[in-house]
């Protein structure tokens, strides 16, 4: 008898976690073999694993569509994306991981960093409510330790402490939501729970109370207003390979969440995208406003990272095909986009030695390529052509008007004016002010280049030859309708 | 396609390659740096011309025309052609990067950075102006936007420019997002699924939709026309940037504006416009006498080229809103002829700065002696734009006159039409003053007596910048002798908006 055909391809199907287990294994057992001088290796094997299992996935897991193991996870092309894109940030993070001395030779931290990649992995294909909230308690526990990883750093341990409170607390609102959800429809599979909320057997007040309950819990993750209060001092305070990897892989977890629950699961329940749309409407505002205020780097990139989830939120509350395509190639040029953003923080800071945003005076005469590289993500940021943001918030605010939302992609491009201002202060400083005294030039380490390399080549080929991602984008959003 | 050889993309894209190009050379080889962006720009302008001149003109439409998918899920294509409105701007934009490059060679400060960002910002504007799919001027539009921020703000005039660089960079982003919307509501609205504007504009949108609309795109994109009361950022930027920068905002982007307002606004919302045309004409009318009286009491001679650019586009303006072939013609010349002028004004601007370190025109005197090449052409220039026969400006505000005035006769039910007349004079008066500020500014700086803080170090200017100036004077003369190179093509080109928007 052996092994059927249909386990077989069940197993194929998850052909990346396994792989990212077995490169947790090898990471670990790295860690306990080299010698201290040759432990950079970690981060290369981390990158290099990601590389092939990214080829691997692409080469022979291609996504059936079909529920597998027993319904608790859905095989299908909105996963299969959303863990492309996450592994690929953990294999970008890796090897930004060099450029900080306190993470560059550490294999436990690696390992955790891996193990938070499967959890994400489960978060965009889990189909079953037991099934995500393992997912996400798994991506929670691994975040709240690389968050305080830094045990000798005040603000990292309080970073973790603090991204551990709000995370606890919110998850276990959201296990309410999901336990409601249990009760009304004696279901856990989110494929089952669909037609029961369709046929009207659930009272309107009971779905509203769920969906609330499970936004908390989404929410925190995604950083929307009003449950964006830990983004700023978690990013701040953890060390930035965290927190690039934080702000763009752990948040896009959240939003295929979103997308899963909401449209695969709550699909009949449209009562909340009123509320969705105000608050992807002050989201995006007070995200860019406060951004106007801030002195240090890493918090501007928090409140803008806060922004990008309401414009994310905008097409998501189109609630078409278009719109949820919106969101997945807006979250995608978000993740090459702004790891490219903390990857020249973390390089910046490994030579200069802080975030303050008045220190990058003259950085493009100490060091005219990382700047370069800087102009790139930060316009991509700011949504400027040839670059991926612009394309990604091109095809937000065609969602938007598409559904009639004219007032909402109003208060999206009026937004984006905001935010493209601080931006350009960041890269005034960066270009226009003088150097301080003293100042060398800035060493990049060979990891950090090769990844700045690749993200801006990523952002300029999102942002010019647009169209297979799209499509990739398109496909993963038909097989939610 | 050019013969089998795709000419428009060639030119749209020459500039970002060399762009990319210059990044390749250490910040240090100067150079070779100043020599590669001289090979970029001659190329492209040399292109230019071969464009301008393969055109046939008895075929006329949109020719070289070149169409690929871009994001086809959506309609959105990569498409370009050129007809007579557009290919002037083609030549009129090679034309200023190649005097651009020439007049900036003596900037020290990453040199390397410069060119790069300044052949940016050429490749959006080509792509704008060659740009047969709505997706893909916007797409052009925002690049020839933003690179404005960094030129102005990294090397230009120490006092005002980080002020500048930002006003100017919000006034055109806050208009373009606007338009933005509106280009969106009329891909979605039509329902073809297509962003291409030759079936947009085959498409009869709403009364109800197109005056809604047209404001949001005509006044989104006519910020960068500088029309009042939008024109604010336009001297202020002006003043701020370095001269080459000044050259291509004042003589290109401007254009670009208005480019783009006729092409969208006016175009796909030929019922908007109808319904809008009195607020333009009075907004334009505005721009035309406010901008000349605000020039004539400048000081600095960045000003007053500033506020006669604002002064001069809203004859464009005027020009659009007859909705007749004249005025489009005249326009379309206008925009050219202007072009040329505002490039050869600031390039001349930009020699006498370099020398005096002040426009502070009443400190100014006598340059004519260390000059002569650049004070004849500052001459040529101001003749230009007073509007003198023998001069492009002449031939290019002439039938902008003729084109108001028959407005007034034939849309006798339009209630504005008594007052065409009025507006006629008006606009003439304007140009009058315009002869008194040229004047004054003609004879304090080039004539008289030099003050003595100038005398002896004040240098002869040199052989590129006279190649460029010249270059740019001879143009104004050469279309304003025999605007037979020129005016027909023009005109076949405004024949084919007439044909679109079915007059007034």
């Amino acid at each position: 008898m052996g092994i059927s055909n249909y386990q077989m391809s069940s197993v194929i199907a998850l052909l990346p976690e396994v792989g990212l287990l077995v490169l947790a294994g090898v990471v670990l057992t790295m860690d306990v073999l080299l010698k201290d001088n040759r432990k950079h290796l970690i981060a290369v094997t981390t990158a290099v694993g990601s590389l092939l299992i990214i080829l691997a996935a692409l080469m022979y897991s291609q996504p059936s569509g079909d529920l597998i193991w027993g319904g608790m996870v859905r095989d299908d092309m909105l996963a299969f994306v959303f863990r492309l894109a996450f592994i690929f940030a953990g294999g970008i993070t890796a090897m930004f991981s060099i450029g900080s001395k306190d993470l560059a030779h550490r294999g436990d931290y690696y390992a955790i960093m891996l193990g938070a990649v499967i959890g994400m992995c489960f978060m965009a294909s889990a189909a079953d409510l037991i099934m995500l909230y393992l997912a996400i308690e798994t991506t929670g526990i691994a975040g709240y330790l690389l968050a305080g990883y830094v045990r000798t750093d005040d603000r990292s341990a309080e970073a973790g402490l603090k991204y551990f409170l709000f995370g606890a607390a919110t998850s276990a609102v959201m296990l309410y939501g999901f336990s409601l959800l249990y009760g009304f429809t004696g279901e856990t599979n989110l494929s089952a729970i669909a037609p029961i909320l369709a046929s009207g057997t659930v009272s309107v007040s009971a779905i509203c109370a769920i969906v609330v309950l499970i936004l908390v819990g989404v929410g925190f993750k995604i950083a929307v207003v009003p449950f964006h209060f830990w983004a700023p001092d978690v990013y701040e305070g953890a060390p930035s390979p965290v927190t690039g990897f934080i702000s763009t892989a752990s948040k896009t977890a959240g939003f295929a969440v979103l997308l899963r629950v909401f449209i695969y699961g709550l699909a009949a329940s449209e009562y909340w995208l009123p509320a969705m749309a105000v608050l992807a409407a002050v989201t995006m505002t007070f995200g860019n406003l406060v951004a106007l205020a801030q002195t240090n780097i890493k918090r501007l990139l928090a409140y803008s990272s806060v922004a990008h989830a309401g414009y994310a939120l905008v097409a998501f509350v189109a609630y078409s095909e278009l719109g949820v395509a919106s969101v997945i190639f807006y979250l995608i040029a978000y993740v090459v986009t702004n790891l490219a953003a903390f990857g020249v923080v973390i390089v910046f800071a490994h030579t200069a030695g802080t975030d303050d945003i008045q220190q990058y005076a003259g950085m493009s005469r100490r060091s005219p390529y990382l700047a370069l590289a800087m102009l790139v993500a930060f316009l991509s940021l700011a949504g400027m052509p040839p670059l991926a943001g612009f394309f990604a918030k091109f095809y937000v605010f065609a969602a938007a008007v598409k559904a009639d939302m004219i007032w909402l992609a109003f208060v999206g491009v009026l937004n984006a004016i905001v935010g493209l201002y601080y931006y350009l202060v960041v890269l005034k400083v960066v270009y226009v002010s003088p150097a301080p005294d003293g100042a060398g030039s800035i060493d990049i380490p060979a990891t950090c280049k090769i990844a700045l390399v690749v993200l801006s080549l990523g952002i300029i080929l999102m942002g010019t030859a647009s169209s297979p991602w799209f499509n990739w984008a398109m496909k993963a959003a038909q097989d939610l309708f | 396609m050019y013969m089998g050889f795709p000419i428009l993309s060639v030119i749209t894209l020459t500039p970002v390659t060399f762009s990319l190009v210059l990044f390749l050379f250490p910040a240090d080889k100067k150079k070779e740096i100043r020599l590669t962006a001289l090979v970029a720009a001659s190329i492209t302008f040399a292109l230019t011309i071969v464009a301008y001149f393969g055109y046939d003109m008895e075929t006329a439409g949109y020719q070289f025309v070149e169409k690929y998918n871009w994001v086809e899920s959506l309609g959105i294509s990569y498409y370009v052609g050129v007809d007579g409105i557009s290919l002037p701007m083609v030549l009129l934009t090679g034309m200023v990067i190649f005097t651009g490059v020439l007049i900036s060679w003596g900037i020290d400060d990453r040199p390397r950075e410069f060119f790069a960002f300044l052949f940016l910002l050429a490749s959006g504007v080509f792509g704008v102006f060659v740009a047969l799919d709505l997706f893909h001027l916007f797409f052009f539009y925002e690049i020839a936007v933003f690179p404005m921020y960094l030129l102005i703000a990294i090397w230009g005039w120490k006092v005002t420019r980080e002020y500048a660089a930002m006003k100017l960079t919000l006034y055109l982003f806050i208009g373009s997002v606007l338009a933005l919307v509106g280009m969106l509501a009329m891909y979605f609205v039509s329902g073809l699924g297509t962003f291409d504007m030759i079936a947009l504009q085959e498409v009869q949108f709403s009364m109800q939709f197109q005056k809604l609309w047209f404001p949001f795109v005509f006044f989104g994109f006519a910020v960068l026309a500088g029309i009042f009361p939008f024109h604010n950022w336009s001297p202020v930027g002006h003043v701020a940037a370095p001269t080459a920068v000044s050259m291509f905002h004042a003589g290109v982007l401007m254009k670009l504006g208005a480019f783009a307002a006729l092409r969208v606004g006016v175009m796909l919302l030929p019922d908007g416009a109808r319904f809008w045309l009195p607020l333009i004409v009075f907004l334009a009318l505005t721009n035309v006498v406010y901008g000349a009286f605000v020039a004539m009491k400048q000081r600095d001679l960045k000003y007053v080229i500033g506020y006669s650019s604002v002064s001069h586009m809203g004859l464009v303006t005027l020009g659009v809103a007859t909705l007749n072939p004249q005025g489009i013609t005249g326009a379309g010349l206008q925009m050219f002829s202007h072009g040329v002028m505002t490039a050869l004004f600031f390039a001349c601007v930009g020699v006498v700065y370099d020398r005096a370190h002040t426009r502070d025109i009443p400190s100014l005197g006598g340059f004519a002696g260390k000059l002569p090449w650049v004070t004849v052409a500052f001459i040529i220039g101001g003749f230009v734009s007073m509007g003198m026969p023998g001069f492009s400006g002449f031939v290019a505000e002439l039938p902008i006159m003729l084109g108001l005035w028959s407005a007034g006769t034939v849309s006798s039910e339009y209630f504005i039409a008594p007052y065409y007349t009025w507006i006629v004079m008006i606009s003439v008066i304007a140009i009058a003053i315009t002869a008194s500020y040229i004047l004054r500014v003609v004879q304090q700086v080039f004539f008289g007596k030099m003050p003595t803080e100038f005398e002896g170090h004040i240098t002869h200017s040199s052989g590129k910048d006279k190649i460029a100036i010249v270059l740019l004077a001879a143009v104004l003369v050469l279309l304003g002798v025999f605007p037979g190179w020129m005016a027909p093509l023009i005109s076949s080109g405004a024949e084919s908006v007439m044909a679109v928007i079915g007059g007034i």
